[in-house]
């Protein structure tokens, strides 16, 4: 059982949704998607780390071989090769590790190295598998450590992915494999306007899903207005509070070190668990 | 032009929040949203007027024809992007899947595969005699966020607006949005937030920054959430060489301004004292040579 914990805006809580969750499903999984700032396990301290480093594909060009007929400059879309000065130059950068640059050059001229883009952290936290994948400083996409990441989980644990912000192809990979999607809102205009965009997004998947109102106070909540509006299913009210703020400031997992948060989660696992039973059913 | 792009590598520590206050308090005349994935920054930023709107192509889809399809399979085992897929014995594009390579279309041997041009997004172009703002919209799923982003930062150029400044609100994150973001502009504010979280990714961020030849800046959002831990972000600063610019208080009234459509600057409230502190030594970073 895959859920997937998002929000389109940044820092509306869906690390601290996702660790505490983890925290307090026995015997669970989490897994730490968001590659560019991962932050999960800043909290669960994971030992017995595998670290495994993630590589793509980039061209090398046999200069002895590269006869300057530039069919590679000319293929490549992402302008990843040029040719000047009778010299092939390749941008690592922007390469997408497509491959194409290998395929059309007709004197085989050109073959493929490795390049480390970053690493995946397998550990353990408790009874919790913790793995967090993280990006190189520089590198444009993290996409392929993300792959690496739900590729590798077979298990039939249940499994929480602290997705990265946005809705761009980066979450997308993220909710593929996710059975449930839990969208993060917090009260603000900024944050309906984003809960709208991961609310199409899930939606456009054709994922289940629920909300949950993060630092919620009394008076106006845009994010619950939307739920109103659109009839969405609000999983739970997670009120302000700076003793909460406070123990995840200090990169601490409140459900594990403090009762009342511990059946605060408790409950919100509850909830969501049979969420998925429910929609398990209703889609059997 | 100087150009000041705000950052935060983590989200929700307030760079849109400190960037109104910022276009407001320099009353400027060029500004941009460059988060594109999720922006924000024209839902307070108040234009009576309707932007031009304009589509925004990223690279291109495959299509695949399966009436010239022989099914020989080619287009599937070179595709890296796991973008072609057999679905009731005809072969598919995953749109959201397909970078637009061309593989596909080089190796197939009956022209089935081909590529088509397909819109990634909307930019918005807000515009009056004297004042330009930017931003854009990239459609859900789309890898090519850094060329919009490079589009944007374009639109707001293209006014030939004559300002001092430009104010860039930014994106979270480390990757080709912010890479994108970061090109060409003079001074990055880095908006940090005293957890172990946002330190983590402050650190991250001003990593990305260093390899543009940029001023960095440092300041503290919801400083009294966490003392401590905004301290050790001053001290941070001091030791690693970055100028650090004050804090800013947790307050109440900044969620009620902004859900009023309104900058922290235009009400009275500590949040915004502390941001009217930053914005000055900010611009005289900016601005000196």
């Amino acid at each position: 059982m895959n859920i997937a914990i998002l929000s389109g805006k940044g820092g509306t809580g869906k690390t601290l949704v996702s660790v505490n969750l983890a925290a307090v499903a026995k015997n669970s999984m989490y897994i730490d998607c968001d590659v560019e700032e991962p932050n999960g396990h800043l909290f669960f301290k994971p030992i017995n780390i595998k670290e495994e480093k993630i590589a793509v594909k980039i061209p090398v060009v046999d200069e002895a071989l590269c006869n300057g007929c530039r069919k590679c400059a000319d293929f490549c879309k992402f302008n990843a090769l040029a040719y000047a000065k009778d010299k092939l130059i390749i941008f690592d950068d922007v390469c997408h590790s497509c491959g194409g640059c290998v395929l059309v050059c007709p004197e085989m001229a050109i073959s493929e190295k490795d390049k480390i883009i970053g690493k995946v952290e397998k550990g353990v936290s408790g009874d919790v598998q913790v793995w967090s994948g993280i990006l190189n400083i520089g590198e444009a996409t993290g996409i392929p450590i993300i792959k690496k990441l739900l590729d590798d989980q077979k298990d039939n644990k249940l499994t929480f992915i602290d997705c990265p912000p946005g809705t761009a192809c980066i979450v997308m990979e993220s909710i593929k494999d996710a059975d449930y999607c839990v969208l993060v809102a917090e009260p603000t205009t900024f944050g309906a306007h984003n809960l709208n965009m991961v609310y199409e997004l899930v939606s456009l998947f054709g994922k289940p899903f629920g909300v949950i109102l993060n630092k919620y106070t009394d008076g106006y909540n845009p994010s619950e207005e939307f739920c109103k509006e659109k009839n969405i299913k609000i999983l739970a009210y997670i009120p302000f509070d700076k003793e909460l703020g406070s123990i995840t400031s200090n990169a601490n997992i409140a459900s594990l070190s403090n009762d009342k948060y511990k059946k605060v989660f408790a409950k919100i696992l509850d909830t969501i668990k049979k969420e998925v039973s429910s929609e398990a059913v209703t889609n059997s | 032009m100087k150009q000041l792009l705000i950052l935060s590598g983590k989200g929700g520590t307030g760079k849109t929040t400190i960037a109104s206050a910022f276009i407001k308090l320099a009353d400027a005349k060029a500004y941009a949203d460059c988060d594109v994935d999720a922006p924000n920054l024209h839902l307070i930023t108040k234009w009576d007027t309707k932007p031009q709107n304009s589509d925004y192509y990223g690279l291109d889809k495959a299509k695949i024809n399966n009436e010239l399809c022989i099914q020989c399979d080619a287009c599937r085992q070179n595709c890296r992007f796991d973008a072609i897929k057999v679905q009731n014995e005809k072969y598919i594009i995953d749109q959201f899947a397909c970078e637009g390579c061309g593989v596909c279309e080089f190796v197939c041997p009956t022209k089935a595969a081909t590529l088509y041009p397909s819109k990634a997004g909307e930019l918005f172009l807000y515009s009056n005699k004297d004042s330009v703002f930017s931003t854009a919209q990239l459609k859900m799923g789309q890898g090519t966020s850094g060329l919009l982003v490079t589009e944007v930062k374009k639109q707001m150029k293209s006014k030939n607006i004559k300002t001092d400044i430009a104010i860039i609100d930014g994106s979270p994150g480390i990757g080709c949005p912010v890479i994108a973001s970061l090109s060409g502009v003079d001074m990055v504010l880095i908006v940090a937030e005293p957890s172990i979280s946002g330190i983590s990714d402050m650190e991250r961020i001003i990593d990305t920054a260093l390899n543009f030849d940029v001023k960095i800046a440092v300041c503290v959002n919801k400083y009294d959430t966490n003392i401590a831990n905004s301290k050790k972000i001053e001290e941070f600063c001091n030791n690693e060489g970055y100028q650090f610019l004050g804090y800013i208080p947790f307050d109440f009234n900044a969620v009620k301004a902004i859900n009023e459509g309104k900058t922290i600057v235009d009400i009275d409230c500590p949040s915004g004292d502390a941001t009217k502190e930053v914005f000055k030594k900010t611009m005289d970073i900016l601005l000196e040579n």
